[in-house]
């Protein structure tokens, strides 16, 4: 059998197949989307990007309906927009197995919060596993398939940023063909209407019970280690891998199965210790159902609920060991937007008209940060354009007038249009810009319906915002080069001025698309040291000891966006703008 | 080379491809080897940190504070601000280009004059290598990271053809040719 190195991801996309999976939806989003990308290179595979984790959820429910292996894949705040196929899916419960992956990311490596998934698993009921390396990530997504149809149940498989993006080797193995089940139509079981739901909810019960008793009475997915009986620690996913590290001689309860939590094993673990502590990252999840069951334990007495966990952490807290750590003064380096970004002179524009701005989730959520600092919220996929009418219909006309929501078009395709149709039917009078770059830009560059490919790489209708946007109701609609800093201002103002609801479609593509035509780097000839060309946060562009603008012609792409605000015509090269 | 590599840098100075180029390396000697990396946000522009760890058996995919035997630092300032990850005397190999973060760019900030002797007194052993100078010579900016693998395989004890072989495993093969010049001047430097 051949031994690999791969990321988490790619062991979850190889699990799938070898399992035979013959449908896959999702979103993209960090730290789940190279399960897709990975398993949309196989020929057996059917894969494609959906506009959202609803859509992504409802076509593997349908898929599994019709009798086929399927899955769908999303980052955490993902299973939000998920969830409502989600609880009702647990009813129906399958046909052919159904696998979801929710990808959490503790320590908001890049996520807007970092919520805890298994509160998802316990809420819909609906088995949970978590693997804690590669090899388990791929049997585990086996085993997941299995379990869907053997218990009649979707089924989650739980990662988080450090085992999606950590490699280790995996044993490949074969992908065994399963035949597709017969669809048979059968309203009790398909039709989710309180008829036959209510007949539903009872056997979602029974077979959590069956599982849990299962479960207690053989070790599947959990493992105990005994080793020294002074501590026993429960813990799962990459967490175990941690306290192996910085507690070798401790005895270990590992979850596989995070829900349903197999209390009966875990009574019988701890009667084998001394002490039980709970290590898990974020919520005190295994935690509180161990005390609930009276089983003595400490967690988060000794932990936090924030953040990632580290084997320096573990042997902080459990062994008092701490590292000391000189504190040097540096300059950070935070994320910023790459030179060349099409985004850089919006921001720069709405920060000098100094507006309210109701931002979306993106690369562009980084026009927060100074210099720009333009943004004034974010809250999750799509709310840049509720947040805006609601700013309106709080302070009106006189609010509007100063307000923007901004949005990616792969984030606006994924739950903007819904809050712009809303505003058009109540009468809003707000301004939404529509940042179109033709990608999905901050997971690295997935197809979605705008820009012409799919997931496989073949074409498809584009989407044209502009028709979609006016089909809605939208009466003022400008399309402008989001380099052109003078005609983004213009159609800005415009917007903002007209009454009812306005769009501007600022459309340049992302700077790091193969595509990308990149000019030859700008250079600048007797700098008059007035910093304009510093405020818009070019990480091409820095400042000298002497006070002098320098462009870094090795990062420069010649936007020429710089080149628009010196007044002096310091910065030659580039197109005439 | 059982070995705790923390490799350091700016987003998209390629810190991702050094980091496989290592894994094929353990795959080649038969070790095991767990590898982390950064992906989404923090790619643009960011400090990133990448992880390898090679061992007859891994078990954390990260390195923990004090716990690197060398540091592969891309950028002065990133080479700098990891430098608690380090055991006591271990060896940081760093590239000396200087790459601007915003608190620079906007003034706001200095960046610091004295990095490299700092470094020095931090560590066992500091080789610092102007990589883009060499990548720029072999007419490549984009293999400043090979150039690193290079100098970083020599300090490892690596033959040129056991790095050589990494490389070619797992690069694109229209790429080879060009990033083996970068290796071998990283190599010989």
């Amino acid at each position: 059998m051949a031994k690999k190195l791969m990321l988490g991801n790619e062991a979850i996309a190889r699990g799938a197949y070898e399992a035979g999976v013959k449908v896959v939806s999702s979103y993209p989003g960090t730290p789940s989307t190279e399960i897709s990308e990975i398993i949309a290179k196989y020929p057996e595979v059917y894969a494609e990007w959906a506009p959202n984790e609803k859509v992504a959820t409802e076509v593997a429910v349908g898929a599994s309906f019709a009798g086929v292996r399927s899955m769908a894949c999303m980052k955490h705040v993902g299973v939000n927009v998920a969830a409502d196929p989600l609880f009702t899916a647990a009813y129906t419960g399958v046909n052919g197995g159904m696998v979801m992956v929710a990808a959490d990311d503790p320590g908001m490596h890049s996520s807007q919060n970092e919520q805890d998934s298994r509160f998802y698993a316990r809420a819909a009921h609906v088995p949970m596993l978590e693997p804690s390396d590669s090899q388990e990530a791929k049997e585990f997504t086996k085993l997941a398939f299995e379990l869907s149809e053997k218990y009649d149940t979707p089924v989650f498989v739980r990662t988080t940023t450090r085992l999606a993006h950590s490699q280790s080797f995996v044993e490949e193995e074969d992908r065994v063909e399963v035949p597709n089940k017969p669809y048979v139509k059968d309203i009790t079981k398909y039709t989710m209407m309180p008829s036959s739901a209510i007949g539903r909810h009872l056997k979602v019960e029974a077979r959590e019970n069956q599982l849990k008793e299962d479960l207690n009475n053989g070790v599947w997915f959990n493992r105990e280690e005994i080793r020294d009986t002074k501590l026993g620690v429960v813990c799962s996913g990459i967490v175990y891998q941690y306290v192996r590290e910085a507690l070798p001689d401790a005895s270990i309860f590992k979850l596989g199965m995070v829900y349903p939590v197999a209390i009966e094993q875990i009574k019988a673990f701890a009667s084998k210790v001394k002490r039980v502590i709970v290590i898990e990252e974020l919520e005190p999840f295994f935690e509180n159902q161990l005390k609930a069951n009276g089983i003595k334990c400490d967690g988060k007495n000794l932990f936090t609920l924030q953040g990632e966990y580290s084997v320096s952490l573990i042997k902080e807290r459990i062994l008092g060991i701490s590292q000391d750590v000189e504190k040097i003064d540096l300059p950070v380096r935070p994320p910023v937007m790459c030179a060349g970004c099409p985004h850089r002179g919006v921001f720069y524009i709405l920060s000098k008209l100094k507006l309210t701005v109701s931002a979306d989730i993106g690369c562009y959520t980084l026009g927060a940060v100074a210099p720009l600092s333009a943004v004034d919220s974010v809250v999750c996929m799509g709310a840049s354009v509720g947040i805006a009418h609601g700013f309106e219909k709080a302070l009106g006309r006189d609010q509007s007038k100063h307000t923007v929501a901004v949005i990616g078009d792969s984030t606006f395709i994924h739950s903007g249009i819904t809050g712009l149709v809303n505003a058009v039917y109540n009468g809003s009078n707000m301004t939404l810009i529509i940042l179109d770059n033709s990608t999905t830009g901050m997971t690295g560059h997935q197809q979605h319906p705008a820009t012409g490919l799919t997931l496989k790489n073949t074409p498809a209708p584009i989407l044209p915002l502009d028709d979609l946007v006016k089909t809605i109701g939208v009466k003022s609609l400008d399309i402008v080069d989001s380099y052109d800093l003078a005609e983004v201002e213009r159609a800005v103002k415009e917007a903002l001025n007209t009454d009812g609801v306005s769009v501007v479609i600022a459309k340049h593509p992302c700077a790091l698309l193969k595509t990308y035509k990149a000019k030859p780097a700008l250079s600048i000839e007797n700098c008059k040291k007035c910093g304009m060309c510093l405020k818009i946060g070019c990480p091409a562009i820095y400042k000298q000891k002497d006070g002098s603008a320098l462009i870094n012609t090795s990062q420069c792409v010649g936007c020429g966006v710089c080149k628009q605000l010196c007044k002096f015509d310091a910065i030659k090269g580039g197109d005439a703008q | 080379m059982r070995t705790n590599i923390l490799i350091v840098g700016v987003g998209g100075q390629g810190t991702l491809l050094a980091s496989r180029i290592l894994g094929t390396l353990a795959v080649n000697k038969n070790l095991d080897c767990k590898l982390s990396e950064v992906h989404g946000m923090s790619q643009r522009g960011g400090s990133v940190v990448t992880n390898v760890k090679i061992a007859d058996k891994v078990l954390s995919p990260i390195i923990g504070l004090g716990d690197a035997d060398i540091i592969l630092a891309f950028e002065q300032l990133e080479a700098i601000r990891y430098t608690n990850y380090l055991k006591k005397g271990g060896t940081i190999v760093v590239n000396t280009q200087q790459i601007m973060p915003m608190p620079v760019i906007t003034g706001a900030r200095e960046y610091p004059s004295n990095i490299l002797e700092e470094l020095d007194k931090r560590c066992g052993k500091l080789i610092a290598v102007d990589a883009l100078e060499i990548a720029k010579e072999i007419g490549s900016v984009k293999s400043v990271n090979v150039v690193m693998i290079g100098a970083l395989a020599k300090q490892l004890g690596i033959s040129f053809d056991e790095i050589d072989n990494a490389l070619k495993q797992t690069i694109k093969p229209a790429l080879y040719e060009l990033n083996k010049a970068a290796l071998e001047k990283g190599y010989n430097i």
